[in-house]
């Protein structure tokens, strides 16, 4: 039978993948930010199997906002990266080094 | 009660005028300070008028005569007990007079001198102030008092002498000062505690008598095993050199003449530096018990009045010339005390306070006159210009060369000078002779430069041509009137002037003046009774704490003849040799300076004590500053410490600025590394 | 069976979308494997049950952000040719933390499973079988979550502006209308009367 901790595997295995693309990639920056939505993404799995093992709503709710926030941020993040294209003319990472001390 | 008002109106006049200069404008300081002054003056002449009147009273009675007005508690601790106490006894009397008359006749007199000065509030508030600690000093009941005012005396020259205070040599001359009293001070501060601890007490009545107690006892000092009271008190006279600028620690008392003449005439003249003699006086009881002590004050007194007299033949400025006859009376009056004549060396303070405030007073009338040229080669004929500074000076130098007839009376050194003579012919320490021979001697070159003096500045012909005030002064003249007459070109005077006439000095400077060449007349006439004859001296200094000899004042009249006139014969030689080689003849000064140039080098740069202790003690003194500096606070303490830690941390930074690679995925894995680390340690920690 | 058949599908799928978003070459073929992904992970929910969250997913994270991405993939216009396809040097190091990642994460459900760790209580929003999700959903939000459900609008209005502001660029040159001015227009600043004599011009 499929239980919570199945999904719950895939859920991390899944954080994980984000994770390793935010720092692995030297391409672009883009790569990161889509990271970060499979971050998102697992996290949201998460919580949804929960809600639905435990039968409690709070998870989907909670599941929402996250979704909402997940959406704003993206935006965001997406016209930081139009802007820093636009001064820079490149988006590749090893570029990005702007704040070396 | 007045007493109170006495020492303390000055205090509060000076606390106004510097702290309010502000608020309350130059001309209401000056009021206040002066009028405080004066109000002090007349509460004091009343004071003495009374120790000199009460007349035959049998000995027993002296101590109820004394004063003392408490006024605050100071110190209680364990066995050390001193309060704020005025001591007002005669010898106190005798010195309230001298300060407040001289004082307030000071500062009546700066009102003209300081006239264009814009710093003038801050001076009377600064001989306010100088006033007020010479009179705690002198009715001080207990050591640690006296001390107070010592210091505060220091306090005050060191004000007043770097007055001008932009003038670099000024500040110099100021720094001088304090040090050179410092070092005395250090001798009287050990003479203090070695007194505390030997008797248990810094009260002076208390020491007094206990002091003959402890005569012939011995205590161990660096090793050796000497005399206790000889040893305290040459401390005690050690600083007293350094206060009177006696040998060995005179050579600020020159210097100091880099500060505004009323400042010479007040403190270097008539009292600051006779605090040393004042002391010794107060002590007297207990110099009385070291014979070994008084013979070093004699010879020291003695051989600064030669010293300073032979120095003072060479001098060119004006003030110098007193400066140094200041040092060389000072070194009479010390003598005097070691000789046993306390008496007569208090009674030579009280008329060389007159005469020799009259002498720089009109030394500062003559500076104003000229336009401020100090070097009496530029002065000559200026009798006819200001003749009542003349008269004055005339005065002056009449007392202070001692013109009298004997049995009959004179000026006021003649008493007083003559009495230190006749009584160190009279008396019976090891080395009276010496200081009697020295006394004559010195007495013959005191005339004969005071007399220089004189004739340079007065007779003759004038010689202010060259100099670089007068040109000052008829350049500023001619500048304000004639533009349009530039065709006149200089004023070719072939007499010498320049065309600059010395005008008198204002009302303010001639009063006290005026009222100096009365004391320096009539003083010694008056007064003689009360400090030196045998019978009525005894009953008037029996209300103080010197030890008057009267067996020794009663000596002193019997003396031969000779020696009563030797010192009139000394002073006309000296008169009649300055008025051969200043009047007489044109050149004889230039030509016997050159026939014995060494002695007349040697005389001039003040027989090289200042090249000796610059040698001595100056250079070795910075050599070490700069040890410290470089060496130890810059190379060391720097280094490791401030200096040192910043490099640390510089050093720390520009290896920590290596992580800062700007990466961005750098900074990703690095913050995956923390995250990972943490779960792990809660995990780890868990189990 | 088939909902197992059916998770283990949807699950591996969804994995290896992921990990074509990463290891893709061209950026546009991430942005499309990532729809792949939420497709997935859609299906999953709908396995569980939570059919709303995961149509939300949909239309909100496919339709929205991910063609948002694509929007700026597009217009970014990058040079696929320059791109280094090399993988950092950390891949060594990023993938030992990966494994120790999931690792303990595994690790955790494990302790949980074996009734170690005590899960929060389940509140009183229980839901019965029977009523729709959606419907259930809305209940407990206007209700019990209205403030967050407000802070979450606010949101997404402040993260609106804020794009709007970051990249809006002010264009030089161009003459806009300037309404109050027009508006402020009196006849006596506009018209002048002018009594000219026949034959001759006017001055402007």
């Amino acid at each position: 039978m499929i239980g919570i901790e199945h999904y719950l595997v895939v859920s991390s295995i899944l954080f994980v993948l984000g994770v390793l693309g935010i720092f692995l990639n030297r391409k672009n920056v883009i790569i990161i930010l889509m990271a970060i939505e499979l971050i998102l993404l697992s996290v949201n799995i998460n919580l949804v199997a929960f809600s639905a093992f435990l039968g409690d709503l709070t998870g989907q709710v909670f599941a929402m906002f996250v979704l909402t926030v997940a959406a704003g941020e993206a935006a965001i993040g997406l016209a930081i990266l139009v802007i820093y294209f636009r001064g820079r003319g490149t988006i590749a990472v090893d570029d990005a080094n702007r704040m070396k001390g | 009660m007045e007493i109170k008002l006495i020492v303390f109106l000055p205090l509060l006049a000076a606390l106004i005028a510097g702290l309010g200069q502000r608020y309350i404008g130059a001309k209401a300081a000056k009021i206040v300070t002066t009028g405080a002054l004066f109000a002090s003056c007349a509460l004091s002449w009343p004071l003495f008028v009374y120790f000199l009147s009460l007349g035959d009273l049998s000995l027993n009675d002296s101590a109820s005569r004394t004063m003392i007005v408490p006024v605050l508690d100071w110190v209680k601790s364990g066995d050390l007990v001193f309060n704020w106490e005025l001591r007002v006894d005669a010898l106190t009397a005798v010195m309230l007079v001298v300060v407040t008359t001289v004082s307030s006749l000071v500062h009546l007199y700066s009102w003209g001198y300081m006239d264009e000065d814009p710093d003038q509030p801050r001076f009377f508030a600064y001989l306010s102030l100088f006033t007020f600690a010479m009179l705690m000093l002198v009715t001080a009941n207990n050591l640690v008092q006296m001390f107070f005012g010592w210091e505060g005396v220091g306090l005050a020259s060191y004000l007043l002498i770097g007055f001008w205070y932009k003038k670099p040599s000024a500040n110099a001359a100021a720094i001088k000062a304090f040090v050179v009293n410092r070092v005395g001070d250090l001798g009287f501060m050990l003479g203090i505690f070695g007194l505390f601890w030997l008797f248990g007490t810094v009260s002076i009545p208390e020491i007094l008598t206990a002091a003959p107690d402890k005569v012939g006892s011995s205590v161990g000092f660096l090793g050796y095993r000497v005399d206790t009271m000889s040893l305290l008190c040459c401390l005690l006279f050690i600083g007293a050199m350094g206060k009177s600028a006696q040998l060995g620690l005179h050579t600020w008392l020159p210097d100091a003449m880099e500060g505004p003449t009323p400042v010479s005439a007040l403190i270097h003249a008539a009292t600051m530096v006779t605090a040393g003699v004042f002391m010794v006086c107060r002590l007297s009881p207990l110099f009385e018990t070291s014979q070994f002590a008084l013979n070093v004050v004699t010879i020291v007194g003695a051989t600064t009045a030669l010293f300073a007299a032979t120095v003072g033949l060479v001098q060119n400025d004006i003030k110098r010339v007193i400066a140094y006859s200041t040092c060389s009376q000072l070194g009479y009056m010390f003598f005097a005390a070691g000789t046993g004549a306390y008496g007569a060396a208090m009674f030579h303070l009280f008329t060389h306070a007159f005469f020799k405030a009259l002498l720089f007073l009109g030394a500062g009338s003559v500076i104003h006159a000229m336009h401020h040229e100090q070097d009496m080669r530029y002065y000559g004929g200026l009798r006819k210009h200001i003749p009542i500074t003349f008269w004055a000076m005339m005065a002056g130098t009449l007392a202070i060369t001692g013109v009298g007839i004997v049995g009959l009376g004179g000026f006021a050194g003649f008493y007083s000078k003559d009495a230190i003579i006749e009584a160190a012919f009279a008396a019976t320490g090891p080395w009276h002779m010496y200081a009697f021979a020295i006394g004559v001697f010195a007495a013959l070159l005191t005339s004969f430069y005071s007399w220089r003096l004189i004739f340079l500045t007065f007779f003759g012909k004038p010689r202010w041509e060259q100099s670089e005030h007068i040109q000052h002064a008829v350049h500023d003249a001619h500048g304000h009137d004639d533009h349009g007459h530039d065709a006149h070109g200089h004023h070719e005077s072939h007499d010498g002037t320049a065309g600059y006439h010395p005008h008198e000095s204002p009302w303010s400077m001639l009063v006290p003046l005026a009222v100096l060449t009365l004391g320096a007349v009539f003083a010694g006439f008056v007064f003689h009774n009360g400090f030196i004859e045998a019978e009525e001296g005894a009953t008037f200094w029996v209300n103080s704490t010197l030890a008057f000899n009267a067996h020794l004042m009663h000596e002193m009249h019997l003396v031969p003849m000779w020696v009563k006139l030797a010192s009139t014969v000394a002073m006309l030689v000296g008169l009649f040799t300055a008025w051969m080689m200043y009047i007489r003849s044109n050149d004889a000064p230039a030509r016997l300076a050159a026939n014995f140039q060494p002695l007349y080098k040697f005389l001039l740069n003040k027989w090289y004590f200042d090249e000796l202790y610059n040698l001595i003690f100056v250079r070795p003194a910075f050599w070490i500053g700069r040890q410290f500096w470089k060496i130890g606070d810059e190379g060391i303490i720097d280094r490791f410490g401030p200096n040192g830690s910043a490099w640390v941390v510089q050093q720390g930074s520009r290896f920590a600025v290596r992580m800062q690679s700007g990466y961005l995925y750098t900074y990703a894995l690095v913050m995956l590394l923390g995250l990972v680390a943490a779960i792990s340690w809660f995990m780890v920690q868990a189990r | 069976m088939i909902h197992i058949i059916s998770f283990y599908l949807f699950a591996s799928i969804l994995l290896a979308a992921a990990a074509m978003v990463i290891f893709s070459r061209n950026p546009v073929h991430s942005v499309l494997w990532l729809i792949v992904a939420f497709f997935n992970a859609a299906g999953l929910m709908v396995l569980v049950g939570a059919e709303f969250i995961a149509m939300l997913l949909v239309i909100v994270y496919v339709g929205a952000v991910a063609v948002l991405f694509l929007f700026v993939v597009m217009m970014l216009d990058i040079d696929f040719a320059e791109l280094r396809s090399g993988f950092s040097k950390n891949l060594p190091l990023g993938l030992l933390l990966a494994i120790v990642l999931v690792v303990e994460l595994v690790l955790g459900l494990g302790a949980y499973r074996a009734g170690a760790v005590k899960l929060g209580q389940a509140a009183a929003t229980t839901v019965a079988a029977s009523k729709p999700n959606i419907e259930a959903m809305g209940a407990l939000l206007y209700s019990k979550y209205i403030f967050l459900f407000e802070t979450a609008g606010l949101i997404l209005l402040v993260a609106m502006i804020g794009a709007i502001v970051l990249t809006h660029r002010q264009r030089k040159g161009t003459r806009a209308q300037n309404i109050s001015r027009q508006n402020q227009r009196r006849p006596q600043d506009a018209v002048r009367n002018v009594n000219q004599p026949v034959g001759q011009g006017v001055e402007l």
